[in-house]
């Protein structure tokens, strides 16, 4: 048989191709470059080549610091995340059709609501006076009111209640794949409920757990808005100096050269955790 | 089946306490009828929400919102269309490097397009246009739509055409009267989270709208790092009754987990 050459699909996939090439690449190569210059004070980009953006990020304590903050806080986020998104998941699969459906409303849903809206509603409850501070006082826990905005806690909490949609989806998607008969072959050979999730289910949504947590993971080192609103000043992490760099200072070069090293690092570690944990499955089912 | 345990069960109800808290707070505030955050339940009224009438800038976002996200949800789909049916339905040379680039949006960070973008759109003339608006927005939502795509043509029974083109029907019969029918639940799932996913971008959105071409999550953001008053929660608690509507037609035509799973 002549094997012809078949054009079509390239010119099929021709369109799409080149607007995110003309789009997305250049404008990042183009940010790329940006960053090896420095910005000058009248806000035009001075022509000579230099690492000096890089150099203050690997050096000055006060980048490290908000680096350090913003992957410390992505790593609690993507634990609490796994924490309960995985049961949660868990309880979605077993549940009978009219209940699950609701369930998904309830737990899917917020995903479809603006980042903004959810994190005015954490901001509401973690005021002074919000419900978790009337809760606390009324159950005699504090006798002052809590400080939870601009704090650790609460950005913790809000990102969470953010992102843990996402595991629950991958996590549910593997669960899908699952042989119910497995389960109830252990059953019958006498395994408790929890051998069963130990050693049969949870084996088998080690997948879903690992894309659930990248998505988690990367999405909460490059979040703005709920960092923006809940940290505020106090908690800078790297997005919102990023936004602080271009409209407060505009210095383009610094923001271009924290936005490099931000995707350089969510994207290093995400290949080094995937790579890592595919070994590891490996092992567990060879 | 066998019924869940009574813990699962009790941290199940917990969960969706804790996912629904946050929302069911923003709508209880905004029917109070104090000057401030506070709840309803020594007061309530609707007065916020007329006062939504009074600040014609939310309305005037929320009109930009949605013809951005329509826009770009349009043209997105009309982009993915072609390239998703030539990568389900070929194996060619680069076929694996074109597909990475379309979904690339998804690995990098949002707030990278952000400053990416609007450093683009500054040297090409288009700061602050509708026009850039619309080609950023339409490049970040492709692969929500590409992915919808892909997996209704994946998942396509070839030899429904293949019965057709031996019953004598041109290529162009067969992709116009069997083959585009069937992709089109993937197409408007595709569209409608691609729509959901501009309509509420903020990330990439502060750094390239102008005053002119603000979004209402942009406007909604700007104003909270300002105040934090009812305005808000009665602006948000119509934008989450429009969303619950859609979503209750998502969930009982299509399934609210294949739109956001991207699998069909």
């Amino acid at each position: 048989m002549i094997r012809r050459f078949n054009a079509l699909p390239y010119w099929l996939a021709a369109p799409a191709a080149l607007t995110m090439l003309a789009l997305i690449v250049i404008p990042l190569l183009m940010a790329f470059s940006l960053s090896f210059h420095a910005s000058l004070p009248n806000g035009t980009i001075s022509p000579a080549f230099t690492a000096h953006n890089y150099a203050s990020i690997v050096t000055d304590p006060y980048y490290l610091k908000i680096f350090a903050r913003t992957f410390i806080v992505a790593v609690v986020v993507t634990a609490l995340s796994i924490l309960i998104g995985v049961p949660e998941a868990y309880v979605l699969s077993r549940l009978s059709s009219g209940w699950r459906a609701i369930s998904i409303v309830i737990v899917l849903g917020p995903l479809l609501v603006s980042v903004v809206v959810r994190t005015l509603g954490w901001a509401i409850l973690f005021g002074r006076e919000g419900l978790i501070n009337l809760a606390l006082l009324g159950l005699g826990l504090t006798d002052r009111p809590v400080q939870i905005m601009y704090t650790y806690t609460g950005l913790i909490i809000a990102m969470t209640h953010v992102l843990v949609p996402f595991m629950v989806l991958a996590v549910w998607a593997s669960l899908q794949k699952l042989d119910f008969a497995t389960e109830q072959a252990a059953d019958s050979l006498g395994a408790g409920y929890l051998t069963v999730l130990r050693r049969i289910v949870f084996p088998q949504v080690i997948p879903g757990v690992l894309s659930g947590s990248l998505i988690v993971f990367a999405l909460t080192a490059g979040a703005f808005g709920t960092p923006s609103i809940i940290g505020g000043r106090r908690l800078m992490m790297v997005s919102t100096t990023i936004y602080d760099e271009l409209l407060s200072y505009v210095n383009w070069s610094m923001g271009a050269a924290l936005a490099a090293a931000l995707m350089v690092i969510v994207l290093v570690i995400s290949l080094a955790a995937n790579r890592f944990i595919e070994r590891r499955y490996k092992q567990v089912f060879e | 089946m066998k019924r869940l345990p009574v813990p699962l069960l009790v941290f199940h109800v917990l969960f969706a306490v804790f996912m629904l808290a946050p929302l069911i707070v923003v709508v209880l505030v905004a029917f109070t009828d104090k000057g401030y955050i506070a709840m309803p339940f020594n007061g309530a009224s609707l007065r916020w929400f007329y006062a939504i009438l009074n600040h014609p800038e939310f309305i005037d976002a929320f009109y930009h919102s949605l013809a951005l996200a329509a826009g770009s949800a349009t043209i997105s789909a009309l982009l993915a269309l072609p390239t998703g049916i030539a990568i389900a339905w070929n194996r060619f040379y680069g076929r694996e490097a074109i597909l990475g680039l379309l979904l690339s949006p998804l690995m990098v960070p949002s707030v990278v397009l952000g400053i990416a973008l609007l450093r683009f759109l500054a040297q090409i003339g288009f700061t602050g246009t509708m026009t850039g608006l619309v080609m950023a927005h339409a490049v970040f939502i492709l692969p929500y739509v590409l992915r919808l795509i892909l997996s209704a043509a994946v998942g396509f029974d070839k030899s429904i055409a293949q019965a057709a083109h031996s019953l004598g029907a041109s290529s162009w019969t067969v992709f116009s009267r069997i083959e585009l029918p069937l992709l089109v639940p993937g197409i408007v799932g595709g569209w409608i989270i691609a729509f959901i996913t501009s309509f509420d971008e903020l990330t990439m959105t502060v750094f390239i709208a102008a005053p002119s071409t603000q979004t209402l999550p942009v406007m909604l953001y700007a104003y909270i790092t300002n105040t934090i008053d009812p305005l808000l929660a009665s602006i948000s608690t119509v934008l989450m009754a429009m969303t619950l509507v859609l979503m209750l037609v998502i969930e009982r035509f299509y399934g609210l987990d294949r739109l956001l799973g991207g699998q069909s």
